[in-house]
Formats: C-alpha cells, structure tokens, sequence
C-alpha cells in the first residue's frame, strides 16, 4: 500500500515519544497539535472535545478490539491500517457500515516520531477507503521495556444494514459456506519477520476491509446471508469450529476448494504450519441459504478483495459439533481446535 | 506446488491403494518409525483407507517425545538461572517435565527462545556475552548434523559463552529394542525418510536380516507412505525381508558423507534413557570430549537422568506399537493436549496428539458420546 496521502504530513519537532507525550501537559499537546489533529482531521474530531456527539440511523452496531501486532510495519500493512480495517470488518461481520471509529494508543517510551507518522498516515488512508471517521480517541505513554512500540484500540460504530439479520442461530442443515480469499497471508507474513524465523518471501498481509463486499452481499441476498465472520486470530479452522459447536451442526468442508497462494503454502509446508490455522486479516466466511450461493459467488468475485472467493462446504446433520474436511486424496479429517498456539515442527 | 503436488496426486493414489487391496491376502502389522509419517497418515485421512488386515502402528520416532523427564527437567532448572538464554526448537517447549514445562517458567520470566536453526543461538551467544546461550539440541540423526555444526562454530568462532544440551537418540537401536521385545508384533517397518537421508541405509541390513523383517525406507507423503505400505506388504506375502528404499528422490546408499563425518567429529555413541520405553544401550549422542566445553552437562554439572515416569502413561507401549492411542483408558478423559500426562500427546509428531487431532474415528466416537 503506498502512503500517497491527501492529507498533510505531520511535522513533529521531536525525534522520540518520550514520557511527558502522556502527561496531559504541553508535551501532550504539542504532540496531538503538530501532527494527529492535521492526519486525522474531520469535523468531529476538530472539535477536540472528551467525547464525539454522532448521529446515526436505525439499529447501531459496536464493537472494539486491541491491536498488539508485532513487528508493527510488516509486508502489506502495518498496526495502523490492521486497527482501522480489524473493527471496520467485525462490524461489518454483524451486518453493519462502519461509520465512526475511537482511537487510542499506547506508545513505548523511545518509539520513533517517524514510525508513529507512518501508522497515523496509515490510519488516515484506511479510514478513507473504509469511509469512516476517526472521532475522538486517547494517547497514553509506558516506560520503555513495558510496552512494545505501539499499541492501539479501536471501537467503532456503525448502521445496521436494513435487511441484514446475522446470527448463529439462523443456520440450517443444507446451507451453504463461501470462503472470501485464500487463507493464511498475514499469519506467514507476519511468521516471515519473527526474531529466529526471518526468511525471505513475498508474501503480503491480506489486511484490507470487507465492508464493500459484504453490504453488496446483503443487498442482494438479504435475509437469505445466515452468518458472517471473518477468520483472524486462529484462521479458519477456528471460525468453523465456534460455528459447529454453538450451532451443534455439522460442518463438511473440502480441502480442493480452499484457496491458498502457492508461496503461503510453500512457506507453511516449510515452517510445519497448517494454513487452517494461520491467521488472516482480509477474509471472511459466509453462511448462506443453499439455492442463493452462487449468486452470493458471483457478487463477492466481482470485488477485488474477494476475487478468489469459492464455497468450501455445506452444513449437515451428520457429525453434530464437528468440522470434518475430505483430503485432496479422498480421505478424511477432523478440523479440531487450535490447541496452544501454533508451534513451528522440529524436524 | 512443484514437488509436492505430484505426491499427492489423487489419481496415483487410487491406483496405488487399489494394489495394496489387491497385494494383502492376510493380516500384517506394520510400524513407521517418523511421527511425521505418522502425522500424515491420519492427517490425509489414510489409515482409514487402508485394507482391514493392515494394522499399522505408530513408532517412537518424534524427538519430543522420547526426550526423557530428566533432561526436560535439567532444561527447565537451566533455563531458570537468571544468567541463561535457553534455545529451543518451537515443540519443546509444551512438553511437560515432572512439574512443569519451558513454555510455564517462560511465562514466569525466564529467558526461553524458540528458534529454527543452531546456528542463531551461536549468533545469540556472540551478542550477549554477559549470558549463556544454551541449545537445547533434542532430534534423531536428522537434526544431530546441524547441532555438531552449531559446536564446530562456536569452537572456530570463539564463542564461549555458548553450549549445547544433547539429547540426540538414534533410530536403529530402537527397532532393536522393538523388535527383540518378547511381546513384539511388527511383521514390517516404514523406516524413517530424513534420518535415512543423513545415515544412508548400511545400518538397516543387519537389523532386517537379524529379525528376519522387511524395511522400507519411506517419505512423508500421501503417495510415499502408500508406495512404501505397498512394497512391505509385497516383501511379506513373498516371504522377503530385505531393506528397500522407496524415498530415491531424497536418500542414497551411503546417506550424506558431509553430515556424517560432522557427526563423528562432535559426537561419539553414549546409552541414553528414552522417555516411556527406558534406557537403551548405544543410542544417543553426546559431545566429545574434545568439544567438553561446549557440553551444558559438563559445563553447569548436570546430575544424572533419573526421574519417574508418570504411572498413568502408556506412552512406551505406544511407542513399541504395543499399544495405540486410543487402548489408553487416560486417551482424551485425564490426558489432552490442553493437559498432557505423557509427551506423545503434546508433541505435533506424537501418535496421540495425531488422532486426538485428526482421527475420525476417535472424534466421532466424541460426538456419540455427547
């Protein structure tokens, strides 16, 4: 993603965030003055108020997350743009337009002013694309050692979309699941750039927003789109197993119909890693109606984000609370839970 | 992905299954010796494929899982020590000692890393000369090579904050052991693909003729692993037992030249206690004296191995294919992988975490139970 910006870029007379940047004094001041008021600039937020006063229509969503990636620049995106697309994409997992976003962060002590312009820049250009706004937000400093760079959290606000019911209960026997895109970039990039692990790849994250093609989804299916849910933390793997085990469902998958960029799969194969189970940042799971999935296929490949969408399986009767996936090779497995985390094999 | 896809190709694995149905006209058991064999045999949904008088069982071939308590114990107490920086490979660090695991006083402050080479401990030693950098060097001949290597640079580059903790076991003295078990029932053995590689087959010859039982030296793939169940079930209806190699494309006759005179430059054969089968003579690898002062044990004076097994456990029976998994009346009720009694259920390559994970037929008895 370029940082070709519309927006001014921040002049900061100060090389480092050092602990008064959190004082609420005049180091606090200057900091949000001479730079995050320029990048993040909208009306809202030039109130400079405690709080935003919004208005929104009809049913609201909200929902907050923290954003603790490490390293914080990685191929594809960094912290900045992962913390705007992150809770853009759970609202619109609820079937909801992100509309207004809070930002907070927690800076280390020591952080460069040119990494922290960087994510602002980041923020500004994500929230762009996504079409919302930042409007009110936090900066908080640690000492160094007892944070890593930076951390955000973001809580965002959106409309419900008029025809959108998403829920876990709605699922039957007989529906149909659609992957969004193929699995695993941004855990394989991120794994690329761990101490003890760097090896040379070009892999991307897949960080991006899904609000554009999930709103077309509910326009055209409507009531008949049963569940959204993006797959991150855990990947695949994890999103299929809530959804059997709350649902008490089964779930029948199959391994030809998963796509995965063939240098993820090659860097998988090579760390012993299972992409079901590598994160993503770009890609969702859609539960729909059977009769309306290849509707529901062709709306989400007409968007770049989602182009190599497929469906990846149905929800049966069989096997109720278990996710099993049929092999390239014909045989059969159960997709159980992430135990631990996932740890690179030894030989 | 070029290399990989052709061996996994659902066409060629038709036909192959097809013969293997065809080629079994009475019941065999056979072992494969990898946990990363054993891995992708219930993981592509294989051994339910199988014909019904084809029994396999899983062998003691996943490192983690036959480090003994001892030494994970040792780890932990190093890695406790406030001037150390214990290395480890990722599996290691679940693996729980008598009372706890690395991944726990990791958690607790001490200083554990997870790498993927010995090599960047070497670096780690050099740029924190006021610590120790110890390696926790566990695997079977396949990952010995790298870790005698790792010693031989430390030696040249004068790193002498730096050492390593051996616990190398070798694979032929453990189908010896299997095999001369009186309670013994492998007809045939899948030996292991990447220790074959490094060792070359020269060992195998005396083991198969001894015991009078066929050795296929396999890989890891769909098609590998058939194309070996294949030529072992074939030896045995004919009446052979010979050492074959399936695995061409990786392992010669005389295995790596370059390897194996590291290995001897920085190890010599010692007797190690395997984790739930017991002490075996000659197999396993410890530091030269030559190189005593890269030797943890040497260097922090390391009492000797000897702690009690979990009595609930029955990974040796496992590991021998006296047993399978799901014959443990603790198999996912008291041991899970979320809490462990014995090491095969931790490890990636352990026989339990694999059908903890991936069995179908352990999972949906889970489901009928519900």
């Amino acid at each position: 993603m370029s940082l070709e910006l519309q927006c001014p870029v921040p002049q900061f007379d100060f090389d480092h965030i050092n602990m008064g940047h959190g004082s609420g004094g005049i180091l606090t001041h200057k900091l949000l003055k001479s730079g995050v008021f320029d990048v993040l600039k909208n009306p809202l937020l030039d109130q400079q108020h405690d709080g935003a006063i919004l208005e929104l229509k009809g049913k609201i969503a909200i929902s907050t997350d923290s954003y603790v990636v490490s390293p914080i620049f990685f191929p594809g995106g960094n912290i900045g743009d992962l913390a705007i697309n992150g809770t853009v994409n759970d609202l619109a997992m609820c079937g909801a337009s992100a509309r207004y976003l809070t930002l907070s962060f927690i800076l280390e002590e020591g952080l460069a002013m040119t990494e922290f312009k960087d994510v602002l820049m980041s923020i500004r250009q994500a929230a762009d694309q996504s079409g919302v706004q930042i409007v009110t937000g936090d900066t908080k400093v640690v000492q160094k050692g007892k944070g890593d760079k930076i951390f955000i959290n973001t809580t965002g606000v959106g409309e419900l979309h008029p025809t959108a019911d998403i829920r876990h209960q709605r699922v039957e026997h007989g529906d149909v699941i659609l992957l969004s895109g193929p699995i695993a970039a941004h855990g394989v990039a991120i794994m690329s750039l761990r101490e003890g692990l760097e090896f040379e790849t070009t892999v991307c994250s897949d960080t991006q927003s899904l609000k554009a093609p999930v709103l077309a989804l509910l326009d055209s299916l409507g009531q008949d789109v049963h569940f959204l849910r993006d797959a991150t933390r855990g990947g695949l793997a994890s999103v299929l197993n809530e959804l059997s085990e709350i649902t008490v469902k089964g779930i029948h998958i199959h391994q030809k119909d998963l796509a995965i960029a063939e240098e993820v799969s090659g860097a998988c194969e090579m760390l012993g890693l299972d992409p079901l189970y590598v994160a993503n940042e770009g890609v969702f799971v859609a539960v729909v109606k059977a009769h309306r999935a290849e509707e529901a296929l062709k709306v989400l490949q007409s968007f770049e984000a989602c182009h190599s969408a497929s469906i990846i399986g149905e929800i049966i009767a069989d096997h109720p609370g278990k996710v099993v996936m049929k092999s390239k090779i014909g045989g059969s497995r159960v997709v159980n839970f992430l135990q631990g985390e996932q740890l690179p094999r030894i030989c | 992905m070029k290399h990989l896809d052709e061996y996994r190709d659902p066409h060629l694995f038709d036909v192959l299954m097809d013969q293997i149905h065809k080629k079994v006209t009475k019941p065999w058991t056979l072992m494969e010796i990898c946990g990363g064999q054993t891995h992708s045999l219930v993981k592509n949904g294989i051994v339910d494929l199988l014909p019904k008088n084809i029994r396999l069982v899983h062998g003691p071939g996943c490192p983690v899982c036959v480090t003994s308590l001892g030494v994970i114990d040792e780890a932990i107490k190093l890695a406790s020590r406030p001037d150390v920086i214990l290395c480890s490979y990722g599996d290691m660090l679940r693996v729980p000692g008598s009372s706890q695991s690395l991944l726990e006083v990791k958690a607790r402050g001490a200083d554990v890393r997870i790498l993927y080479s010995p090599l960047e401990a070497v670096q780690l030693a050099k740029s924190h000369p006021d610590k120790e950098v110890v390696f926790f060097a566990v695997g079977f001949e396949t990952t010995a090579p790298a870790n005698a290597l790792a010693v031989m640079h430390a030696d040249i580059t004068g790193a002498e904050n730096f050492s390593i903790l051996a616990s190398h076991v070798l694979v032929p003295p453990a189908m010896e052991a299997i095999l001369s078990d009186p309670e013994n029932t492998i007809d045939g053995f899948l030996a292991a693909g990447h220790v074959c590689t490094i060792m070359g087959l020269d060992e195998y010859y005396p083991i198969a003729e001894k015991y009078q039982c066929p050795i296929v030296v396999t890989g890891f793939e769909p098609i590998d692993l058939l194309q070996g169940i294949l030529m072992t079930v074939t030896q045995l209806e004919e009446g052979r037992y010979e050492v074959e190699n399936q695995y061409v494309r990786s392992v010669h006759e005389g295995g790596n030249a370059v390897a194996k005179k590291t290995l001897e430059d920085v190890f010599e054969i010692k007797d190690k206690v395997w984790r739930g089968i017991g002490p075996i003579p000659k197999s396993g690898y410890e530091v030269r004296d030559r190189y005593k002062r890269f030797n943890a044990r040497l260097r922090f004076n390391l009492g000797p191995d000897t702690v009690e097994e979990d009595k609930n456990c029955i990974s040796g029976a496992i590991m021998k294919g006296l047993k399978k998994p799901m014959d443990c009346p603790n198999f996912g009720v008291k041991c899970t992988p979320e809490h462990p009694l014995g090491a095969p259920m931790v490890s990636s390559e352990g026989a339990c975490a694999a059908y903890y994970h991936y069995s179908s037929a352990w999972n949906m008895q889970k489901v009928e139970s519900l």
